[in-house]
């Protein structure tokens, strides 16, 4: 440290045991204290749920150490992979995801490079109102659609409550205003003099988004493709309200309705059951952390 | 260019005839651009702005939605105790968790911050679990959690001699475990943008405040917090709205019971228009969320106006 | 090859008018350079050629063929971007036939075109690469031989070397003459860097405010500025500026920097000055070349002056010298052993031969 302090700026700081090194040391070992500690705190739900599955039913109804599996046993594993109805479950929230992810990204990416390239009247409005309308919570509409829904049946006689297809129309709306926010701001860090290359190598609107923006923007497509999947995956709200049965049910809907019958709760069954319906996001995850985050920060951050 | 084969690559003037009109007019960008919005404007306008408005109308119907009654339903709501009782719940865990949410996330954020960056990701990877797992299932693992024959908490707190707590059974436990619950899921989400925030502060005005001989407090106060403003306030309102709306942890933990002392107004809708078949009453009760939604909305344009001139 | 023109154009940016009406001819095959100060409407004009822009009023021709409303990919140009504008994603070969592709050529006319661009660029090594493993230099190249390839009518530059650092854009200036001496396609350049307008024009067009100062080859500019403007912009260091009157004595005339300091005019430019002797506001534009050290022999037309210098910078070829001229700050070039040092007093000379007169209020010279 240094003896002499020029007067006024600066305060005086008291003397220091020990060197900078020293201090930067202990700081990192109290972070690791503190961080273990909370990832104790945010991966224990998970952990349990592991543990759970892995028991008989016996044990669990034995009440021995919850923390612990003395007899482990695959059997949950293997009663729900092979159990029909949890086929079906498994099967109706795949076509579903995958169709509406694909809905999403061919809604979506047109319209994020119409609203962020081609400048025309009103883009910046509608692309703001498309923030918005993210902003208005499903617990708000489920009931009007319900309705509408209900009177779409008796004009046109085409059942849409109760069949695992409503979803193709419903989820979109939670999807893909955030995804064309994401691509957006995407798109609009591509610099503008390529859009201007591109036009005067005689490049039409179209063969510009297909051969430059999406090959440049593939990050971004990727982070919001996850996006849409999860959220799709994930969806519990409008399943509920709008399928009631068995077979037409999506996994968390599924697991939450059949799983937990009357007062037997099976909670072996559950857990596996849980820990499969989260199976698909976590491996994705895993595989496609930066890309996962990416699409989460990216509407904020860009906001 | 005497080596290459000379080619016109132009159509000459008498080749070019003016295109019809029709093709002229398919061709022009602000066409091209509103056909390419349109499937977006239609699905909002379809499946978003149009029931949001058909709620406002079907609330003023009857049960049989045969006639109209006007305000009736909202005037009935506000008769009933357990509409105040959701009014005030759904405050209480919104600004909550938010709160919770909100200093967690900072926290951890500095402590990943702290750590090396080529450790960071393993940290950041397993901090952010909560976030990816359904919330209807991470919610069922915290049901069994607080299981009142089996919680696996209670056999821990037996062990040092704590009685078992009813996590679910008593009404300000419920409370508690809701937004505890609720915390859990969200707070890596605040995780990770504060991280980005963090990360986003130039390394330089630390060194300036180090030079100029301020201490953690005041880095804090002056540096980091000020940088962050914008994250913090957007991040807080975003979350605002989507734990205010919440539906998935309250159905699946409680289901809003013990009686009704955990309902929010997406589950009280629920089970007032879905399962109690009268769409009018329950469409009443979700549009009380209207004016909080709308109040943080305007917030959030604000700042994000702010924040496109101050960029 | 084609000629380009630009009759009275007009660009209106909503309130704002970034061009007031231009016209030029530029004839094929030659090399125009539009130089001038930021804002001054050169990149608008380059756009308005290139299709990027509408064109609020006037036309533009390219060959005979009024090209306002074909849209770019039908002019027939090509255009080097400031920051390249590479396709991040292609090679550089694809980079270089996209625009090919695009019109479907077939693909051994494709190969054989990159090819011999590659080769007139000196870039047939990089062909496979992408273009962040490339450096500045070549990435600039990439872009022209993007050009290149598709045989154009007319090429735009749009400042290209901005970005690169100084001892590169020396270089690259070098190989874009020698592109143009090889390939003579028609070629309109911006740039706001005056030297390299002269180095590369065939003709320069000083443009300013959104209108045309003055268009001629980069000697013509140099030597008979026909504004104050063009006379300030061209050259560097720039021309000094010394406000003054005109007094006449009989036949001959004086210029009057202050109370101290009279300069006679050369008998040859007495004539033209001489309608403007009871003009007060004009100034006498000189070159720093101009403004030496003392002679040993008296010249004509040179006249003596006492300079205190403030400031010398010495370029070891020669030094220039910062003083004060009858109030106005003053630059001078002299030789490197002729004594200047800071705060010093030095003799020097004003060769009036080569001065320039110019009306304030109007800013034209005389």
């Amino acid at each position: 440290m240094t003896t002499t302090t020029t007067p006024a700026a600066i305060p005086a700081s008291r003397s220091r045991y020990g060197s900078m090194q020293h201090d930067r040391v202990w700081a990192l070992r109290w972070s690791y204290f503190f961080l273990i500690l909370f990832v104790i705190f945010f991966l224990t739900p998970p952990i349990y749920m592991l543990i759970t599955s892995l028991k008989t039913s016996n044990e669990i109804s034995s009440l021995t150490n919850p923390w612990w599996v003395f007899n482990p046993t695959l059997e949950n594993y293997i009663e729900l992979t092979t159990s029909p109805q949890f086929q079906t479950f498994f099967i109706n929230s795949a076509m579903v995801s995958v169709f509406v992810v694909t809905t999403t990204m061919l809604i979506a990416v047109p319209a994020a490079f119409a609203l962020s390239r081609m400048k025309f009247l009103g883009s910046a409005t509608l692309a703001t109102g498309v923030f918005l309308t993210y902003l208005i919570p499903e617990t708000l509409l489920f009931i009007p659609l319900f309705k509408m829904m209900a009177v779409f049946n008796e004009l046109t006689g085409i059942q849409l409550i109760n069949k695992w297809w409503v979803n193709l129309i419903l989820y979109p709306t939670l999807t893909v205003p955030f995804c064309t926010w994401i691509m957006i701001g995407y798109f609009a860090s591509i610099p503008k003099e390529l859009d201007e290359a591109a036009i005067i190598d005689g490049a039409t609107w179209m063969q510009t988004l297909t051969r430059i923006f999406i090959p440049v923007a593939l990050p971004g497509l990727i982070a919001a493709t996850i996006f849409a999947f999860t959220v799709s995956w994930a969806q519990f709200l409008y399943p509920l309200a709008f399928t009631t049965s068995t077979d037409q049910l999506v996994l968390p809907v599924g697991i939450i309705t059949t799983l937990i019958k009357g007062d037997i709760f099976n909670w072996g069954q559950i857990m596996t059951g849980a820990l499969l319906g989260a199976l698909p996001p976590l491996v994705i995850y895993a595989f496609l952390m930066d890309y996962y985050i990416a699409g989460l920060t990216a509407g904020a951050t860009k906001g | 260019m005497a080596d290459v084969a000379a080619r016109s690559d132009a159509l000459s003037s008498e080749q070019r005839r003016a295109p019809s009109r029709l093709r002229a007019f398919l061709h022009r960008k602000s066409t091209i651009a509103f056909l390419m919005t349109l499937p977006l404007i239609v699905l909002i306008a379809v499946l978003v702005i149009y029931p949001a408005f058909y709620a406002l109308h079907l609330a003023t119907l009857n049960k049989r939605m045969t006639q109209f009654v006007g305000v009736k339903n909202f005037t009935f709501l506000f008769t009933r105790e357990t509409f105040w009782m959701v009014v005030q719940q759904s405050c209480i865990f919104a600004l909550t968790a938010v709160f919770f949410k909100a200093v967690i996330g900072f926290i951890v954020a500095h402590l990943v911050h702290n750590v090396p960056n080529d450790k960071q990701r393993k940290w950041r990877g397993m901090l952010l679990i909560p976030w990816v797992i359904p919330p209807a299932m991470s919610t069922l693992a915290w049901l069994w959690l607080f299981d009142p024959s089996h919680s696996a908490f209670n056999w821990l707190l037996a062990h040092i001699g704590i009685d078992p707590v009813p996590w679910i059974g008593n009404a300000n436990w419920a409370r508690f475990s809701v937004i505890l619950v609720n915390v859990w899921i969200g707070s890596p989400f605040f995780m990770i943008m504060y991280l980005a925030a963090l990360k986003s502060v130039p390394d330089q005005l630390y060194e300036a405040a180090k030079i100029d001989g301020a201490t953690w407090w005041q880095t804090m106060r002056y540096v980091t917090l000020p940088m962050m403003r914008n994250i913090i306030a957007i991040t807080a309102l975003f979350s605002t709205i989507v734990t205010f709306a919440n539906f998935d942890i309250v159905r699946v933990l409680t289901r809003g019971d013990p009686l009704d002392k955990t309902h929010v107004f997406a589950t009280w809708a629920f089970r007032v228009g879905i399962e109690g078949g009268d769409i009018p009453l329950g469409a009443a009760v979700s549009l009380f969320m209207v004016p909080i939604l709308t109040v943080a909305a305007i917030f959030i344009l604000r700042d994000i106006n702010r924040r496109g001139n101050e960029a | 090859m084609a000629d380009v023109s630009i009759r009275k154009v007009v660009k209106k940016y909503d309130e704002v008018l970034a061009v007031r009406g231009i016209d030029l001819d530029i004839k094929d095959h030659e090399f125009v350079v539009l130089v001038g100060p930021s804002g001054c409407g050169k990149t608008t004009t380059l756009r308005m050629i290139a299709g990027l822009e509408d064109i609020t009023d006037g036309e533009i021709l390219i060959g005979p063929d009024v090209v306002n409303d074909v849209p770019p990919k039908d002019r027939d140009i090509a255009m080097v971007f400031q920051n390249y504008a590479l396709y991040p994603h292609m090679t550089v070969h694809e980079n270089m036939s996209f625009g090919l592709r695009l019109k479907k050529f077939p693909k051994a006319e494709i190969n054989a075109r990159v090819d011999e661009a590659a080769r007139i660029l000196d870039i047939s090594e990089l062909l496979d690469r992408k273009p962040k493993q490339l450096s500045g230099g070549q990435r600039q190249r990439v872009a022209m031989g993007r050009a290149i390839v598709r045989n154009p009518k007319v090429f735009l530059f749009d400042e290209p070397l901005s970005n690169l650092d100084a001892k590169l854009r020396v270089q690259m200036r070098i190989e874009i003459k020698k592109v143009h001496q090889k390939v003579r396609t028609t070629t309109v350049y911006v740039t706001h860097d005056q030297v390299e307008a002269m180095t590369l024009a065939d003709r320069v067009v000083v443009m300013s405010n959104g209108i045309i100062e003055q268009v001629g080859t980069p000697s013509e500019l140099y030597h008979n500025p026909r504004t104050r403007f063009v006379a300030g912009f061209i050259g560097s260091p720039a021309m000094n500026f010394v406000p003054c009157r005109l007094e006449a004595n009989g036949q001959s005339l004086a210029l009057r920097l202050n109370n101290d300091i009279v300069l006679p005019v050369p008998p040859a430019r007495a004539q033209r000055y001489l309608p403007h002797a009871n003009n007060g506001k004009l100034e006498l534009g000189i070159r720093p070349e101009h403004l030496t050290e003392a002679k040993t022999q008296p010249e004509a037309g040179v006249a003596p002056l006492e300079a205190r210098l403030d400031v010398t910078e010495p370029m070891g070829m020669e030094t220039f010298v910062y003083f004060d001229l009858a109030g106005a700050p003053a630059c001078g070039r002299v030789s490197p052993n002729a004594g200047a040092r800071d705060g010093a007093k030095l003799p020097m000379a004003v060769d009036l031969n080569n001065m320039h007169l110019i009306d304030s209020a109007t800013g034209r010279v005389l």
